[in-house]
């Protein structure tokens, strides 16, 4: 009996990669109930944090609470793994309060992966994907490096960093993935030869060092919040209150400068060593410098990597140059004098794709049943990975069962707004979430993330009805408070004008009513408690929801507005497969971009740039006529 | 559904009735505020649909004009929504003020097209003639281009450019600080927006009162004067200035280098378009060239091409009369004083040109300027020459984007004083920048982001 045959199994579906896209990808498929299997170059390496050691910040906060809301993983994760918690912008609006964690990096892993393990219907393997089986452009399956075939309805590709990746520092480069792993160096070419457009992207990592060899006195301390709020909106936060651990802050200093300036010709990056494109809001040290010449000073955060280490992260010294120029500048950061690199900093370079080949259900337009998420998809972070991974496998999910695949759209998330923004804008360096990119960001908070998104998550069947319902009833809560105090009405009455005097605020002229109390900066539905003795005892975070609806309302109320105006284009839907050669009027530019992006809606339509507002009257008369 | 639009229907200035169309769910409500019926027991919420009925228009206790209006109830109208129309006694100046109320009645100037895409998109047009609606969307959204950036006076654009420059600076800033808490901080940045967007806003109000007076955009006859060198062009602008009947107005305020004279003659405002080049130089076709004659006289609606009636016609002459020969245009044979026989250039325009007007002038001795001021009256009239309507609609909206940009701005003024946290002062920043850009044809861009990452040193 001969034994050369190659290994053949068969799955639902097929993950390849774990890290933070892969794992939100593998668990969402799988509790969705498909057979899946989730490929990984090193199962050691599940959900590994290569770079910064902590989750969420300004705008990817967002994103973990919206993942959370639609019943991934992430925000479950942080909570059990984090060693330091903060709020970021408390002093500015409730729009843009972020919240942000340092997680302990091996922990962090080792959660997850006991989470994965230990779900049903999922498969892990250590293996190499190294070709993409594709019949009659559907994917049917793939092969490994080792010649093993498994067979599958719908592929997710989540290979981060991972393809044909390329490690440097100074003139020193090394073919393999982030921390030395192994880099996946086959699949490129089967994409190539399936016709996937590629780019090559560029990122960077700080040095780790010896926590005994830094000065901290030097250094000022970064404590975490006193109260901790949790990222899931299933955490218990009183689970959450617990001793933290500092982050430290110090600065460069122009002796820094000098060093970096006087061996700028020995960076990869200047001598054309590098050729990826590199992302603009995370600069090496060395760009800043060169960039912004006049600044005296760049700050310098020390972050634990974890419990279980002495190493510490670098954050804001990113860098690719040689070791020596990289011990020489770390060197002349007060409390870094005598600073021992356990790492060093380096640069990354890898293949990832033109993601305007997929559709906003991140499945490629030209191949059926294939999905991809995260960095793959030029993007950057481990949370916008986690984002997309979690929506792939949804979709891929969906796709294998038959039933209708899912959208975020720009007025539902920030998902939607990167997801939209990868798929339908011009983009050539790794993508990163800003708060800038989602217009309507005033009713995307972070605190009303479970509001906005649960009930696709439940439909969807990652949120269980129990979740659900409790949310719902959070949001009649709201509501019936909102209308209570605004139908209290308060006049000019002694009681009230001693009231309005105590709290700075000024007398009333006319008869007004709570909730127009609340809305004055200087009050709130705390603070207006006296006045209103009949009120119910109410959990915090709906209060929290009282006072940001009542106070904002006259901006929230306008944004609504423009969500309307923005759905009317949405919901005019494009067919796909169209050829815009047919549309007689359509300016040239438009027929070419049209038919490149070939967008799912006249919403998407109208944000491809080169398509203009004449372009759109046009479709729409098209369309009309031909309905 | 969709808002409310109103536009002026009928060509301005050539008819002895104009009429004003509202469309949308606010026709009626619009209307309503402005219109006070003879019959006091008429009301608009009463109205029969279909009717028409006479009134007067009538602004803070004035009556602008004596009007019937029209009134058509959703479906079954061109549009398929609400509309009113309003029949005045013609005459720009009364037309165009009741389209201004209009608008400050909270209709929106329309858009090139737009009753035809509404009309369209209603169903009410049948589908024969949807690629006859893409023509007329394309060409008039071309022309509107045209005409939103090339009417803009003298340095308008830069300032506008100016302006957008300063509140995406801010924008970029504000939400640099946003993204990247740890690295920037507001620190005294409320004083310094403050400072800015008392400017800005002040900057914003006088373009505002400029477009109140028509200083914004230039409006009448888009007139060019072309000729040879020497052949007396700037000689008979002068005697055009001159005549005791001609009215120069010097625009003044929004230019430094005035390029265009408005000349009124009997009535008609003719606007003549690169009067600079006319008179720094006696020879505009030679110093730029044929090239720039013919992109001057393609946005024109009359051309005036004088020959010198001394000399024989020449090659450039027939090029010239070859371009022009499909436009609106009068050829004036000039020097008739010298008393040389012009007739045999009289055949040779013919001959180039069937149909050309040609009068005799003497632009030295105010010969023949009494025919000229016929012709033009004749011309305008018969309707042969017109006002661009799209020249007006366009300031109106350009009026209307300078009008929101500057109630924004004030919002982020009120913001400020009001306490807000910056993050909400970029909102109304964005739809100023926006706003602005809408008038110098300049659409929302992703310029934000690297502004961001031009100017801020942001990132971890």
């Amino acid at each position: 009996m001969s034994m050369n045959q190659n290994l053949c199994e068969e799955y639902d579906i097929v993950v390849v990669g774990a890290g933070h896209a892969g794992c939100e990808a593998s668990l969402a498929a799988a509790r969705l109930g498909l057979k899946t299997i989730m490929f990984t170059v090193s199962v050691d390496s599940i959900a590994l944090m290569p770079c910064n050691p902590n989750i969420g910040g300004t705008s990817k906060g967002h994103l973990v609470r919206e993942i959370d809301a639609l019943g991934g993983e992430m925000g479950k994760n942080i909570d059990k793994t984090f060693i330091q918690s903060k709020m970021l912008n408390l002093s500015k609006g409730p729009a843009v309060h972020s919240l942000r964690a340092q997680a302990d990096k091996r922990e962090y892993t080792t959660e997850m992966r006991k989470v994965l393990e230990n779900t049903e219907n999922l498969v892990i393997r250590q293996a190499e994907v190294s070709e993409l089986l594709v019949e009659e452009g559907k994917i049917t399956g793939v092969k490994t490096f080792s010649g093993a075939h498994y067979k599958a309805k719908a592929v997710v590709l989540c290979t981060g960093t991972y393809l044909k990746a390329r490690c440097i520092y100074g003139d020193v480069s090394n073919y393999t993935g982030p921390n030395g792993l192994q880099a996946a160096n086959y699949l490129t070419d089967s994409l190539k030869s399936l016709g996937i457009e590629m780019y090559r992207f560029k990122t960077g990592t700080p040095a780790r060092v010896d926590k005994r060899s830094i000065d901290f006195s030097k250094m000022e301390e970064q404590k975490g919040d006193e109260k901790v709020i949790p990222f899931s909106f299933s955490t218990d936060p009183a689970t959450v209150q617990k001793e933290q651990v500092s982050c430290w802050l110090t600065y460069t200093n122009n002796e820094t400068h000098e060093i970096i300036k006087n061996n700028i010709d020995r960076s990869p990056l200047y001598s054309g060593m590098i050729e990826g494109t590199g992302p603009r809001y995370c600069p090496s040290i060395e760009d800043k410098v060169m960039k912004f010449a006049d600044k005296e000073r760049h700050q310098v955060f020390i972050e634990p990597e974890g419990l279980y280490t002495n190493e510490m992260y670098l954050g804001g010294m990113s860098s690719s140059l040689p070791e020596d120029v990289q011990y020489a500048m770390y060197r002349t950061v007060p409390g870094l004098e005598n600073v021992q690199i356990v790492r060093n900093a380096y640069a990354i370079e890898y293949d990832c794709i033109n993601p305007r080949q997929l559709n906003p259900t991140l499945e490629f337009k030209a191949i059926s049943g294939l999905f991809s998420g995260g960095q793959f998809n030029g993007s950057s972070g481990y949370e916008e990975a986690a984002a997309q991974g979690l929506i792939a496998g949804i979709n891929a999910a969906l796709k294998v069962k038959g039933e209708e695949q899912i959208i975020i759209d720009r007025s539902q998330g920030y998902i939607g707004v990167l997801i939209d923004d990868l798929v339908t804008k011009e983009n050539h360096e790794p993508y990163r979430m800003m708060t800038s990119r989602s217009e309507y960001r005033l009713i995307l908070r972070q605190d009303n993330a479970d509001l906005r998104l649960s009930e696709i998550g439940h439909k969807v069947g990652l949120v269980s009805d129990e979740t659900y319902e409790k949310v719902e009833r959070k949001r009649r809560l709201i509501d019936e408070e909102i209308e209570r105090l605004t139908a209290i009405t308060v006049g000019a009455s002694k009681e009230i004008a001693e009231f309005l005097e105590k709290n700075n605020s000024t007398s009333l002229k006319t008869g007004s009513n709570l909730a127009e109390l609340i809305r004055r900066p200087e009050l709130s539905y705390e603070i207006v408690s006296e006045l209103d003795p009949d009120r119910r005892e109410l959990p915090e975070d709906v209060i929290e929801q009282i006072n940001i609806n009542i106070k904002y309302d006259g901006y929230i109320k306008r944004q609504l507005h423009q969500v309307e105006q923005f759905r009317k284009l949405e919901e005019k839907k494009l067919d796909v497969d169209f050829d815009y050669n047919n549309v007689s009027g359509l300016r040239r530019e438009a027929i070419q971009k049209l038919n490149m992006y070939k967008p799912m809606s006249i919403g998407q339509a109208s944000r491809i740039s080169g398509v203009s507002p004449a372009d759109i009257s046009v479709l729409l008369v098209y369309l009309k006529q031909n309905k | 559904m969709a808002d409310t639009i109103a536009a002026i229907a009928t060509a301005l200035g050539n008819s002895g009735i104009s009429i004003i169309r509202i469309s949308g769910d606010d026709a009626f409500s619009i209307i309503e505020k402005m219109f006070i019926p003879k019959n006091e027991s008429f009301s608009v919420r009463n109205v029969k649909s279909h009717t028409i009925h006479y009134g007067v228009i009538n602004e803070n206790e004035k009556v602008i004009d004596e009007v019937l209006v029209s009134f058509m109830k959703a479906p079954n109208t061109y549009t398929t929504e609400d509309i009113v129309e309003i029949n005045c006694h013609g005459g720009i100046i009364v037309t165009k003020k009741i389209l201004d109320l209009c608008i400050k009645n909270g209709a929106r100037p329309a858009k090139p097209g737009e009753y035809t895409e509404r009309a369209f998109l209603n169903g009410r047009i049948d589908l024969s003639q949807a690629e006859a609606v893409i023509e007329v969307i394309n060409a008039k959204n071309k022309n509107a281009l045209n005409t939103a950036v090339c009417q803009l006076r003298g340095n308008i654009s830069e300032r506008i450019k100016d302006l957008r420059e300063k509140i995406l600076y801010n924008i970029a800033f504000i939400e640099s600080v946003l993204d990247d808490p740890e690295h920037l901080s507001f620190d005294g940045y409320e004083e310094r927006l403050r400072n800015d967007m008392n400017v800005v806003r002040e900057e914003i109000h006088t373009l505002v009162s400029n477009a109140e007076n028509g200083r914004m955009i230039t409006e009448g006859i888009r007139t060019v004067i072309l000729g040879k060198p020497n052949a007396g062009k700037s000689s008979f602008l002068n005697a055009l200035m001159g005549e005791e009947r001609a009215i120069v107005t010097d625009i003044e305020g929004t230019t430094r280098d005035t390029l265009e004279e408005t000349i009124n003659l009997a009535g008609i405002s003719l606007n003549i378009v690169d009067t600079a080049g006319i008179r720094e130089t006696e020879d505009i076709i030679e110093k730029i060239g044929i090239e720039k004659a013919i992109s001057a006289s393609e946005t024109a609606d009359l051309i005036i091409y004088i020959v010198d009636g001394s000399k024989p016609i020449d090659n450039n002459d027939k090029i010239i009369l070859n371009m022009i020969k499909d436009r609106k245009s009068i050829i004036l044979i000039n020097k008739i004083d010298l008393d040389v026989d012009n007739n045999k250039v009289k055949a040779e325009i013919q001959s180039e040109m069937e149909k050309a007007i040609i009068l005799d002038i003497s632009a030295k001795e105010f010969i023949g300027l009494d025919k000229f001021t016929e012709v033009i009256k004749d011309m305008f009239f018969k309707g042969d020459i017109n006002y661009n309507d799209e020249v007006y609609i366009t300031s109106l909206r350009q009026k209307a984007n300078l009008e929101k940009a500057l109630h924004s701005i004030e919002m982020v003024i009120n913001a400020i004083d009001d306490g807000m946290p910056e993050d909400f002062y970029s909102i109304d920043l964005s739809v100023a920048y926006e706003e602005l850009g809408f008038i110098i044809g300049e659409s929302v861009e992703d310029d934000l982001v690297d502004k961001i990452f031009r100017e801020f040193c942001t990132g971890k």
